[in-house]
């Protein structure tokens, strides 16, 4: 083969490479992104069913309830304005706790409950899902703050 | 007074930087021998003071000091010596003072086994170091200083993060930390190279030992960081996909194909361009990876900052670095010539294709991780990729990664005949498939990805083999034992490093295959059966740790009514941040580890747990200590030691040709 020849080869072989890696990508990208939807949007109906999404926010006081099993749990994510039932059917990580911020993925059923297959781990007692922390910022900028029974963590990601 | 000692070393060294980066570069520039000879002083000046400022924050710690805002952010007067000490590095401010260390540890290292290298080359590889380690010593002193002082002292420290107890915390970011920094040195004699005009054969032979050792440690690194999510976090995964894995995996991914790139480079002449760029690539992924893990931007256990200054000035100084080095190479890039010719189908085609395969699963790793930040900075919605993306575009890329490494160590250079290497080929081709046909069977359940893991598995031991056994006969030698001795240790290392590999797919692909897991309430006394094992609970009881309360399980595992052995997993609390953390129990054994956690307390003591059968999951770690073997083996090869032992003035390239032949 001639150099240029040789040349064209390698370049051939290169976007090859990468016209596949692109389909997968994209291919994966399509099926695979998780969508984020605070408690608002998805009392709005924004939030697709039949396919897995998260939603962050606060754990409403005093609304985790634990069936006999042990293991299965239903719970409240709220944003300060929409209130959106969870059950979990698993362990919980350590740091979930009612009255912090906690995001689940999971899928919404006919009835309108979240069936999360994934409550998310928080690393730290002061640290709040970012999604979470967002979701309530929305929901206190758009001024409906219906809920009052709520502990909104205030200056919880003070400085060390 | 000695945090201010630390404070003031730390400024001086910044000085120390200054002289380091300026005067050799400009004296290698203008050929002023002087001025270059100030870099090996220098660097070595630099190392003591950091050191000595690194001293003084590990003395701070071991004092309990906490009128330093950092001692007495990250530690505890009742958390035990060796982790105040780990915590030097369990925050923010002290991981980058270990970052700069570890800079100067390896700065210090070139200017011991130098002597080979030419005047010129040696001072423009330490001042490009001392620029680098002279943006860390600047971040520090602006808006990181590790030694700042809180007025009034507190009377009692925050803890470290509980999470962070942990033997791994000890030694996996030195670990990772010394594979980053390592690949500065790579770096930087890649930018020497692209100032000097120059890259021979000579060059590749001179950077190839310190970049198998940084990948090595890095390999090493990453292995600890995953064993210790393993254990640590009580989910019993050991590879999540998390942001702050894909940024240690990333270099790892650009490393592995600088380490092949520069075996052509180094053989062959060949790569050239190439090689400068992934050596560039290779540290620039390792600052990004610095960037994403301590700027904030991923949260994380790892995520500390939450100042956006810090998150500016590191950003800034990743366009320097990247910009100014790909500037750098796109002006001086075609001076340093391509290299020689191949055929596609020889050792250098498969090297290349490894190279392209390994950047593009690098690059798809890439997009994976930062895609989510760009639509959120764009305010475009917050998504998040998860584990099944980087499956599903990962694993394709790397299966014909994986067969070729079972045919490019036989392809001969320059050309091969396909006839002949299917030839030479063809049994362990027929082991393979008849291997991950029946395997599975006889495990008890077919899938096509058991299959394909347990073929690519096999595929590259039988092939390592048999290129094991070409190159016995090779070689000559009367008896088996001179036969062995006459292999170069660098083909060795070759050979164990991608056995390495076959060992980690092995671990993975069982562990997809064939475990299991079950949440599940026990009452005291009640039984569970997972995988053939059985776990009886017998209650958990309250224990009291240094600076922990904690409940702990018992659990009496047995198998077919023989009892095997007892776990306890515990709940700990921590006192100082009233934060809870399970503590995984876990029998390990080389065909299976058992895990189990607790979960909550439920009621007449009763728990909610977590069990874990999971086959051959050590052998995941195991594979990568393995490969960091074979690294260490191939960098212990004659030609290294030769190298280093003595001096040679200049070496031309044919000397570089003579040598290859005596390998």
């Amino acid at each position: 083969m001639k150099p240029r020849h040789k040349r064209f080869a390698f370049i051939g072989l290169g976007l090859l490479v990468l016209g596949v890696a692109t389909v997968l990508i994209l291919n994966a990208f399509q099926s695979n992104l998780v969508f984020f939807f605070t408690p608002t949007q998805v009392a709005s109906g924004e939030a697709p069913t039949g396919r897995s999404f998260r939603i962050g926010g606060m754990v409403e006081d005093g609304s985790l309830v634990r069936e006999n099993d042990g293991l299965t749990v239903h719970f409240i994510v709220t944003d300060t304005a929409k209130r959106v039932p969870v059950t979990y059917k698993g362990i919980l990580p350590d740091l979930f706790k009612e009255g912090k911020g906690a995001v689940a993925q999971g899928q919404l059923i006919a009835n309108g409950t979240f069936v999360a297959s994934e409550v998310l781990a928080k690393h730290d007692e002061n640290y709040m899902p970012p999604e979470a922390a967002d979701a309530l910022a929305k929901a206190k900028a758009s001024g409906a703050q219906q809920s009052k029974s709520l502990v909104v963590p205030q200056g919880k990601k003070e400085s060390l | 007074m000695i945090p201010e000692i630390g404070h003031f070393a730390l400024i001086l060294a910044l000085c120390v930087a200054v002289v380091q980066g300026v005067l050799p570069i400009y004296g290698a520039m203008v050929g002023n021998s002087a001025l270059m000879a100030v870099a090996k002083p220098a660097a070595r000046a630099q190392f003591l003071l950091v050191v000595i400022a690194f001293c003084c924050l590990g003395y701070a710690f071991a004092d309990k000091d906490f009128s330093v805002l950092y001692v007495a952010s990250t530690s505890n007067s009742q958390l035990p010596l060796h982790y105040r000490l780990a915590a030097i590095w369990g925050a923010h401010e002290g991981s980058l003072l270990l970052w700069t260390l570890i800079l100067t540890v390896w700065m210090f290292a070139v200017t011991l086994f130098s002597a080979h290298l030419p005047e010129t080359m040696r001072s423009r590889i330490l001042g490009v170091m001392g620029l680098v380690s002279l943006g860390f010593l600047l971040f520090m002193l602006t808006v990181s200083n590790p030694f700042e002082r809180l007025i009034p002292a507190a009377p009692e420290g925050r803890d470290l993060n509980p999470l962070l107890q942990d033997p791994g915390m000890v030694i996996h970011p030195p670990m990772l930390y010394m594979g980053y920094v390592g690949f500065s040195v790579a770096f930087a004699f890649a930018i020497a190279a692209l100032l000097g005009g120059n890259l021979d054969a000579a060059w590749a032979r001179w950077s190839r030992p310190w970049t198998t050792v940084a990948w090595c440690f890095l390999t090493v690194g990453i292995a600890m960081g995953s064993g210790w999510a393993y254990y640590e976090l009580g989910w019993g995964g050991w590879w999540f996909w998390d942001p702050v894995e894909n940024a240690s995996f990333m270099p790892w991914l650009a490393g592995t194909a600088l380490v092949h790139s520069l075996a052509v480079t180094d053989k062959r002449g060949g790569f050239k361009v190439w090689t400068v760029l992934l050596a560039i690539m290779a540290f620039s992924l390792s600052l990004l990876g610095t960037f994403l893990v301590r700027s904030g931007v991923l949260t994380s256990v790892h995520a500390f900052a939450t100042d956006p200054k810090r998150g500016l000035f590191i950003l800034a100084f990743l366009a320097i670095v990247i910009g100014g080095s790909l500037a750098l190479y796109a002006w001086r890039a075609p001076r340093v010539g391509l290299g020689g010719s191949f055929a596609m189908m020889s050792r250098e085609g498969m090297l290349l294709a490894n190279n392209v395969l390994l950047v593009a699963a690098m690059g798809s790793v890439l997009l994976g991780t930062l895609y989510p930040l760009f639509l959120d900075a764009l305010d475009l919605g917050k998504i998040s990729v998860g584990p099944p993306y980087f499956d599903a575009v990962f694993v394709p890329l790397m299966v014909p990664a994986l067969f070729l490494m079972g045919i490019g160590p036989l392809a001969q250079w320059k050309k091969a005949e396909v006839p002949d290497l299917a030839k030479r080929l063809r049994w362990a081709f027929g082991v393979s498939v008849v291997t991950a046909l029946v395997l599975p069977f006889v495990l008890g359940a077919w899938t096509p990805l058991l299959s394909l893991g347990l073929l690519m598995a096999v595929w590259i031991v039988t092939t390592a083999v048999i290129g094991l056994r070409e190159r016995l006969a090779h070689v000559g030698g009367k008896s088996l034992l001179e036969q062995v001795s006459l292999v170069p240790r660098s083909y060795w290392g070759m050979l164990v490093a991608h056995c390495g590999i076959a060992v980690f797919v092995v671990g993975v692909t069982m562990v997809k295959g064939f475990e299991t897991e079950k949440d599940v309430r026990m009452n005291v006394g009640e039984t569970a059966t997972i995988g053939d094992y059985t776990f009886r609970f017998d209650g958990a009881q309250d224990v009291v740790g240094p600076n922990y309360t904690a409940a702990r399980g018992a659990f009496r595992v047995s198998l077919d009514g023989r009892e095997t052995t007892t776990l306890y997993p515990e709940k700990r609390r921590y006192a100082a941040q009233n934060q809870v953390m399970t503590e995984a129990a876990i029998d390990p054994g080389l065909l299976r580890d058992l895990y189990v956690s607790l979960g909550e307390p439920l009621d007449e003591g009763a728990w909610s747990v977590r069990l874990y059968h999971k086959p051959f999951v050590d052998w995941i770690w195991g594979g990568c200590f393995i490969m960091a073997l074979g690294g260490v083996i191939a960098i212990s090869d004659r030609r290294y030691r030769l190298a280093w032992r003595k001096q040679e003035p200049t070496v031309q390239p044919s000397a570089g040709t003579a040598r290859r032949k005596v390998a």
